[in-house]
């Protein structure tokens, strides 16, 4: 036992708790019940540890040991990979594929939770050395708030008005209002598709959003997410069957036809509103500088 | 070069109007033509659309 034990002692338990609240399992089932999430927690708690003892480290004099956090930062670039890498694997398997975009993104959230487990617990040490144990849980219950704010991204109801559509056919042509998704051939099909499938306009609420939600990864996202929670009519095997996403070129409305199981459509709307709006999707061309200085001008 | 969509089969009720590399399978009535599109959309693994109503292909994407 020395000074630090109690600061360092807090520091991980306070990072480990921050792991695990960070760690939801939801609709989405990942990272899986248990093992999956033993896995985490390890890790959470190797990062919580990191954080931690920087900070009697440099108290110390020892300045090298900050080398340790580079060794850090590359392990956690391994989870990434890992993430990456399973989930692209198991993508093979989904009825409705999740997407790589959608992968990119759980990927980086799972590396990016690892680093604000570091912040805390070396923000939670510091406090705790430098003042005492009431500014320190202050501190952490600081950070805490910091993390539930960067955890939550946008929802796609705050970028889309969602609507009901019932979907028809031209001939063969497939369309929810007028935006034509597929071409059907057998009257069989068409007739499996009115019965169950369900269409859906999105219309986004401004420019920035059109091309958001133009991204082929957004749009695999919405039909997975829609799929996971609505159920999917669809077997391998039965490719006819393929929910689909598809825009309107005039105005970046996009066109959302999905069959589901259970054709609720209030809860359907309220599922694809709550679809995150993935980070590698958002553009932002109202930020260009060419943009900008054309509004000056004009 | 990677194909990423190939026809696998025609299915016609009108033979003059066609002719080519893939298979095809030439039918009488409108509802053979269904029944032989629905096994080879199973069988293939594709989708059966229409071109026109004496026409049927199934396509693989």
């Amino acid at each position: 036992m020395n000074e630090y034990t109690y600061p360092i002692l807090f520091g991980v338990v306070i990072g480990t708790i921050a792991r695990l609240v960070m760690l939801r399992t939801d609709y989405r089932q990942y990272p899986t019940y248990l093992h999956g999430k033993v896995i985490h927690i390890s890790l959470g708690f190797i990062a919580a540890s990191l954080g931690t003892v920087a900070v009697p480290a440099i108290m110390e004099k020892e300045f090298t040991a900050v080398t340790f956090l580079t060794i850090a930062a590359s392990q956690f670039r391994e989870v990434r990979n890992m993430e990456r890498n399973t989930l692209t694997e198991l993508d093979a398997y989904e009825l409705v594929p999740r997407g790589n975009t959608y992968i990119e993104g759980i990927a980086v959230a799972f590396e990016g939770r690892n680093y604000l487990v570091i912040f805390t617990s070396f923000i939670a040490t510091l406090t705790y050395l430098v003042w005492n144990i009431w500014f320190a849980i202050i501190a952490s219950l600081v950070c805490y708030l910091i993390i539930r704010k960067f955890m939550s991204g946008a929802t796609l109801k705050e970028l889309v008005d969602i609507a009901h559509h019932e979907l028809h056919f031209e001939g063969a042509g497939l369309y929810v209002d007028n935006i034509y998704i597929m071409n059907i051939g057998l009257p069989k099909r068409q007739e499996e598709i009115m019965k169950y499938g369900m269409g859906f306009i999105l219309t986004p609420k401004n420019f920035n959003v059109r091309s958001t939600i133009a991204n082929l990864g957004q749009r695999q996202a919405i039909l997975h997410d829609a799929s996971v929670s609505l159920g999917v009519f669809r077997d391998s095997g039965t490719p006819a069957l393929v929910p689909l996403i598809k825009r309107d070129l005039d105005d970046g409305r996009i066109g959302v036809f999905i069959l589901p199981q259970d054709k609720d459509i209030d809860k359907a709307k309220r599922i694809i509103g709550a679809v995150p709006v993935l980070e590698n999707a958002i553009r932002m061309p109202s930020e260009s500088k060419a943009n900008k200085k054309g509004e000056d001008k004009g | 070069m990677k194909m990423e969509k190939a026809i696998l089969a025609v299915i016609t009720l009108n033979k003059e109007k066609i002719d080519g590399g893939a298979p095809i399978f030439l039918c009488d009535t409108q509802e053979e033509m269904e029944k032989v599109a629905a096994n080879l959309e199973a069988i293939l693994d594709g989708i059966s659309h229409a071109l026109s109503d004496q026409l049927y292909i199934i396509v693989k994407h």
